[in-house]
Order: structure tokens, then sequence, then C-alpha cells
């Protein structure tokens, strides 16, 4: 999973436009306590992803992050002793001791685990539609060689990648087979490894030809802002004011403990609608996207 | 004369840890606008001068370093290679670790950032050079994504971002196909010609660049053994350093024919002007012979290697073969040639059972050693002897070297040790497969692969060359099949397919008029030409 640009609003945006976007979303899911509110923060990032053209990509650490949601659930209804409604009565079970399970801490589990998925799913979103180039420009006002040191990580992962694809092929092809098991594997690991180690050396090169030794701290961009990276900012900024508003003022109440309560379901739907529109208006504009 | 702008002057070089000076006391000096060719032998000091040139040698790779190098008047002693870039752009081998940056936009705005550009500098820098390279479309597209070719014309746009008075370039097409490598030249040429940037050029294959350029130095163990126009050096050439020699040079040699042209335009002319002219009419291309047949049940049973109707059809992608059906006698030398995509190396898995057929099915009457393009990737251990046994070494010549770190050895031995590794078997291989084994190889190189090829054909085992190489395939093939979107489209004796083709010709071919393949029998036509001309 990788940044690769695409025709989207998303990928049309600036990075710190785009960056900020995804951000909110996920303080948003970190602030939400109410089930509607964060079903809604899942579904306007899957919607996002849609529009941004990287749902696949998305979707795929969704569905890899879902059954670890569960194991968040699980965990907590088995160690978190709060809640009346009880479920049932497991007994003396070490290590945990008296387990009693509550419906409680059964549903706050299972938002906590909804709360993980909408973060991965949002950092997902920001790592396959998000320019990192763009964003390592921003860091280099801030420190030249931490951002190059950054970018040559980026770059590498998929150049060693495909190293060890290569390798692996070649040990397939030895006249022994090249072994099998943990020792082959090392084998390759060993050799993609002492490849990586030429490959810096021959970037370290490269590096200096390009000037990096006298290189400077960058100078602000006069670039001109899209209606994508106004739209992305404004969207961020009204989502981030959302979320405060929504602290300060209990707009859709939730409390788990010691028994369920929950504020309305129309103020909680009405604050899930205001997220959901306000994220996904910028996805609206499609001009100058390509 | 107009100024130096690269000055070397009695430079001798070093590097830490080796024995033996890798420049001996070598001046050059190469004027503003100059197209300078640098040829010679494999590790012969071609490399280390670019690197001198370029700053890196010494701050980069330390070592003992006499004399001066004077880059556009900065003193390498003085200034590192940051500081000469402003003025040398640098390109070398392998496009990959070169390109740093994750989309084409950042790359080529790295070296202009570096040196301090303001934003609209940089994007106007960028857009030049992009324009200038082909490469605009590309802007936006991730590195990752781009192909060897692709890759390569974008370090070299980062290169030339600043507008270098000079571009020092080490084998820049030694990683890539010949449209790519050809396309790079031209690149080079139109910005010698038209923006007179200087361009030091260290290339093994003369043939591609000796018509561009206004001079060849030649580096023979670390010292300057001729300095001359092309013409001068292939003359000197001839006699002094054979397989310096680009084909229609050897076969003008051989006939006796002098001055030696630098290219077949060239060589054209000085035939017609001798009363020779070598029209189509009497080429080796024997027409319909070359279209492609399917095997008889008979060939496939006593084939070394047969496919029957291969289809490979990539998961949501495009399909790489097409109902391939082909059989390959033992003892066979069959070339597979094709543009990149065309199906050679897919091919080649398939034979080697890396790949399973979508349909169709792939049979062998024994074990198929495969070579894939980079010998590197075979060397997994810390000594040469761990690698193959020793009897596998001694065929391929390298028993001596059992204590060697593999990675110490030459690129031709490397290449020779993977050799030894995919056939360290107690039986014989029923096939041999290479994947492009002639990349970034000399031509003395090559010939010995080519004899030991042959010599493996001999004994009985069907060798499988996959390569862009026509004047190689020429040499180790009596059988070239070309490929095109996953299908043989031509499929026949060497001298017919090669002949007769306009891309896929040898140099000989397309002087000769596809009467010749190779220099020697291309001598021998012109020689019986020059007796039938009045």
């Amino acid at each position: 999973m990788r940044y690769r640009r695409r025709a989207s609003p998303l990928h049309a945006a600036r990075a710190a436009a785009g960056g900020a976007w995804c951000a909110a979303l996920a303080a948003a899911a970190l602030a939400a306590e109410h089930p509607i509110v964060l079903v809604a923060l899942a579904l306007t990032v899957l919607a996002g992803a849609a529009g941004a053209g990287v749902l696949r990509e998305v979707a795929r650490t969704a569905a890899w992050m879902a059954p670890w949601a569960l194991v968040v659930a699980l965990v907590n209804v088995l160690v978190v002793r709060e809640g009346l409604t009880v479920l049932a009565r497991l007994g003396e079970i070490p290590p945990f001791g008296q387990v009693d399970l509550t419906l409680e801490a059964l549903v706050y589990g299972a938002l906590f685990g909804l709360r993980l998925l909408v973060v991965a799913s949002a950092f997902a979103l920001f790592t396959v539609a998000v320019d990192p180039d763009d964003l390592l420009r921003l860091m280099r006002r801030a420190s030249v060689r931490s951002a190059l040191a950054a970018t040559l990580a980026t770059r590498l992962v998929p150049v060693l990648a495909s190293d060890a694809r290569r390798i692996e092929e070649a040990r397939r092809c030895r006249a022994d087979g090249g072994g099998e098991g943990a020792a082959a594997r090392m084998a390759v690991l060993r050799a993609v490894a002492g490849g990586a180690l030429d490959r810096a050396l021959d970037v370290a090169a490269t590096l200096e030809v390009r000037g990096y030794g006298t290189a400077r701290r960058g100078r602000v961009g006069a670039r001109p802002w899209s209606r994508h990276d106004l739209a992305f900012a404004a969207s961020a900024i009204a989502i981030a004011a959302l979320t405060v508003a929504a602290r300060v003022v209990p707009i859709a109440p939730f409390a788990p403990y010691p028994v369920i309560a929950s504020g309305g379901a129309a103020s909680a739907s009405v604050l899930a609608a205001a997220f959901a529109l306000i994220a996904l208006a910028p996805l609206v504009a499609r001009r100058g996207i390509a | 004369m107009s100024a130096p702008v690269l000055e070397l002057e009695r430079v001798t070089y070093t590097y830490a840890g080796a024995e033996v000076p890798s420049l001996r006391d070598v001046s050059l000096s190469v004027a503003e606008g100059e197209f300078v060719v640098l040829a010679g032998r494999s590790a012969g000091g071609k490399s280390t001068m670019l690197r001198a040139a370029s700053g890196l040698v010494p701050h980069f790779h330390g070592g003992t370093f006499a004399g001066h190098v004077r880059v556009g008047g900065l003193d390498t002693r003085e200034h590192g290679p940051a500081e000469v870039a402003r003025i040398a752009g640098s390109l070398f081998q392998d496009p990959e670790s070169q390109v740093v940056l994750t989309t084409v936009r950042a790359e080529l705005a790295f070296p202009l950032e570096n040196r301090g550009h303001g934003p609209a500098a940089v994007a106007r820098g960028v857009e030049e050079a992009a324009l200038a390279l082909g490469i605009a479309p590309l802007l936006d597209r991730a590195t990752t994504e781009l192909s060897g070719g692709e890759l390569q014309r974008v370090a070299l746009g980062a290169a030339l971002a600043g507008r270098p008075r000079l571009v020092l370039l080490d084998e820049p097409t030694s990683q890539l196909d010949p449209v790519a490598g050809d396309e790079l030249i031209w690149l080079l040429r139109r910005l010698n010609e038209e923006w007179g940037t200087t361009i030091v050029l260290a290339e093994h294959r003369l043939e591609r660049c000796l018509p561009a350029a206004d001079r060849v130095v030649v580096l023979a163990d670390g010292a300057i053994a001729c300095d001359a126009p092309p013409p001068e050096f292939l003359a000197w050439a001839a006699g002094a350093s054979p397989e310096l020699q680009t084909p229609v040079a050897r076969m003008f040699h051989g006939a006796g024919i002098t001055p030696p042209p630098t290219g077949v335009k060239e060589a054209r002319r000085a035939l017609r002007a001798r009363g020779i002219d070598l029209d189509a009419e009497g080429a080796l291309d024997a027409g319909d012979t070359t279209a492609p047949r399917h095997p008889k049940r008979r060939e496939r049973r006593a084939a070394a290697l047969a496919f029957d109707g291969v289809w490979h059809e990539r998961r949501g992608g495009a399909t790489v073969l097409r109902g391939v059906d082909l059989a390959v006698a033992p003892g066979e030398r069959v070339a597979l040639m094709g543009r990149n995509g065309a199906g050679k190396s897919t091919m080649l898995r398939h034979a080697a059972g890396l790949m399973a057929p979508t349909r169709g099915k792939v049979t062998t009457n024994g074990r198929v050693a495969l070579l894939l393009q980079d010998p590197n990737d075979y060397l997994l251990h810390e000594h040469v002897g761990e690698e193959a046994s020793a009897t596998a070494l001694a065929a391929v010549g390298l028993e001596h070297l059992v204590d060697r770190h593999p990675h110490d050895l030459s690129g031709g031995q490397r290449q020779r040790l993977a050799l030894a590794i995919v056939l360290d078997s107690p039986g014989p291989a029923a096939v041999i497969g290479l994947d492009e084994p002639t990349r970034g190889m000399d031509r003395a190189a090559k010939a010995t692969l080519a004899d030991r090829l042959n010599a493996f054909a001999a004994g009985g085992t069907a060798v499988i060359v996959a390569t862009h190489d026509p004047e190689f395939a020429a040499e180790v093939a009596d059988r070239v099949i070309l490929l095109a979107d996953g299908r043989p489209i031509a499929d026949g004796p060497a001298t017919s397919v090669l002949a007769g083709g306009w891309y896929f010709a040898t140099e000989t071919a397309r002087v000769t008029g596809g009467r010749a393949l190779l220099p020697d029998a291309g001598a021998a036509v012109l020689r019986a030409q020059e007796v039938v001309a009045p």
C-alpha cells in the first residue's frame, strides 16, 4: 500500500490540506462516544476513500483491522469489572479471576475496537492519497536532513521488496533448489540486507552529486491555493470545530458504565450527518483533479 | 579552441584498501561543447575517471589522490561533489539507485532546492528539464512505477535540472534495453548539438555513440591508451585493441578497406564510393520460411523443452503469453528476441517452472537451469566455494577463486559463478536459459560467454537466450524466435530472421543488405564484391 497519484479531489489537494482532513477525521473518531457517530465516521472514511478512488486499499486495511477490533472487544469484556447488566457468570478463570461478562463492557469494547478501525482507515487513506513528497517538502522547512532521511526510507521499502522478490526467485533457480525453511529465508534476508548496504552507498553518492552536501533550508512556496486545497482545508477545520463543539456541548452523549446511558438517537444522527456532509463535500468538486 | 570545462592534470588515484592505482598519471582536457566517449574494457578506469571529475574521488571514496582535477575552474581538492554539481551533472549505471524521491516532479526539483533556488526558479527548472527530455507526461508519476528507461531519463533530468555545462555519464545504457538505450544516446546528442552541453560518456556499445562523438578516449589499466577522433580511434583499435572495434569497423578491417567507418551510414557511403552496391536482393532472408509453425507431435516428444498452447494471463492484468507452441531440440541454440513486455522473460520462467501456465502445458526432458538477469541475485554465501561444488566451479573456470567473497569478483566472473550455481547438479541440465546475459558486458566478455554456451550446446544441452542484442544472438543462436504480444511472430534460422529484419538486424546485416550477420562473414562478402566491382 503506497501513494500513487490518481485523478481525485483528495489527490489534487496539497498535502497540508489533505493530511489535515485525514487527521481531523481520525481525531473526530477518537473523540466520538456515540455508536451512531462512530459508525457514521467509519462510513464517511470509506466513502471518502471511494471518492478518492482508493476504496480497495482502505477497505483492505479496514478488513485487516476488523479482527483486531473484535479482539479488543473480547479482551475488554473479559478484563473489565464494570457494568451492571450481567450476560454470563463464568466463575473463577485464571488469570482474570472472577469473570462476569457484562453488556456494558461488551459495548464499550466494541466501540473502542470500532474507533481503532476508523483511525486505522483514516491513516490508510492518508498513506495512499496524500503526496509524501509534498508533505516532506513541508518538513524540510523544519529539518532538511530528517525530511530526506524519511523520504529515502519511504523510497527504499518498495525497492528492497522488489530485490527480495528477485533474490527469492534466483534462489528457486539454484540447482539444489536453494534449500527450505528458516535457513533458506535467512539466506535471502542476508542477501537483501547486503544489497541494501550497496544500494545505500550508491544512493549516498547520488545525493552528493545532486548537491545535497550544500542543502539549504527550504523556502516557503508561493503555490496558489486551488479549489481542492481550500475545500479540504475548510472541511478539516470544520470537522475539528464540530469535534470540539460535540465535546464541550454534549450533543450526543453516551456513557457505557455503570449502565448504558445514551442521549437521543435523533441528535446523534444529526451530528453524524453533519460530520458526513462536511467531510464529503470537498469530494464533490471534480474540476481540475487530473 | 574554447576554454576547458574539464581538466585532469597528472591524476593518479588508488582506492582505499586497493593495491594498484585505478588511474595512473592521467592528463586530459575537455573543451566546452565537446562530446567525448570513454572506451575501454571493464575495470580499465572509466568509472574512476568520471568519479574524479564529479568530485566523488577522493571526497566520497577516500583513497590516495595525486594531481589536480578542475571542473569549470573549480579544483576538486578544494571543492566537494556538491559544489562541483553546479557545473557538472552526473549519471551512473543503475537507475534504481539514482532516483531518491517518490515522484518525478520532486526528483527533478531536488537538486534545485538543494541549491536554495526559490519556488519559481525550481518550477521553471523542473519544467524545462522535463520538456527537454520528453518526460513531462511523467511528472506526477510515482518513481516506483517507472520502467528502467524512464527512471534513467528521470535521473538524467535531475542531473540536468540546474543546466550544468558538463554532463558525466557512466555507462547509462548498461541496464536498459536497446530501444531505451538508443533513445538516451539520441537525447545526449540533442543536448550536445542544440544546447552545447559538454558530454563525457563511458559506454561499451561504441557503435551507438561514435557517430555523435568528437573524440574517443581509451583507458586501459588506468592510463590513457588512445585519445583521438572516432576514425583515428578505430584505426588504432584495429591494431592495438580489436575488441573495441565496432562490428562495421571490424568488417572493413577484415576486408582490408580503409578508413574504418564510424557508423552504418558512413559505411554504406564508403562502399558506394568503391562501386559496391549491396542491395537487398542477395539477402540471406528466406521470407516466409521464418513464419512460426506448430511443432509436430514427434518433434515435441523428442524435444528438450516443449510449449503446448501455453497461455499466461495475469489475475486482473494483461495476457503475457498467448497460446505459445514451441519445441526446442537437445543441443539446439535458440535466441528469443522482441521488445520489452513481449513475453521473453515469462517464457523462460515457465520453462524453469517458476511460473505455471494458466492454460496449456510445458514439458521438459530434464532439468532447466535458468540464469536470470542479475547474477548478483544468486550470491547468498560468504565464499565462492560455498556457492557451488568444485566440479561446477571448474566447469566455468572459477576453481582458483574458492576463498574469495562472491561480491569481490568482476561482473563477468559473477555471471560465471551464477552459471555454476544453476548448473551444479550430478547430471547435465537438459536446457540452459539465460535472460539478458550481456547487459553491461564488454565485447570480450560477450565473446567468452558465447564460446561457453556453444560448448554446452555441443554437449547436447539446449540453450535458450532471451536477448535484445542482435550481434550476440547471431553469435550464439542457430534459431531465432521473434516474440510480439506474447506469441512468436517469426521463427527460423538466425541467418533468415536477423538478416531480413529492420530493427532486429545486426549492424553487419544492415550494411551488407542482409548478406552476412557477423563481421567476419561480412568481410568475406565485401572482398567478393570488390572482386566483382570494376
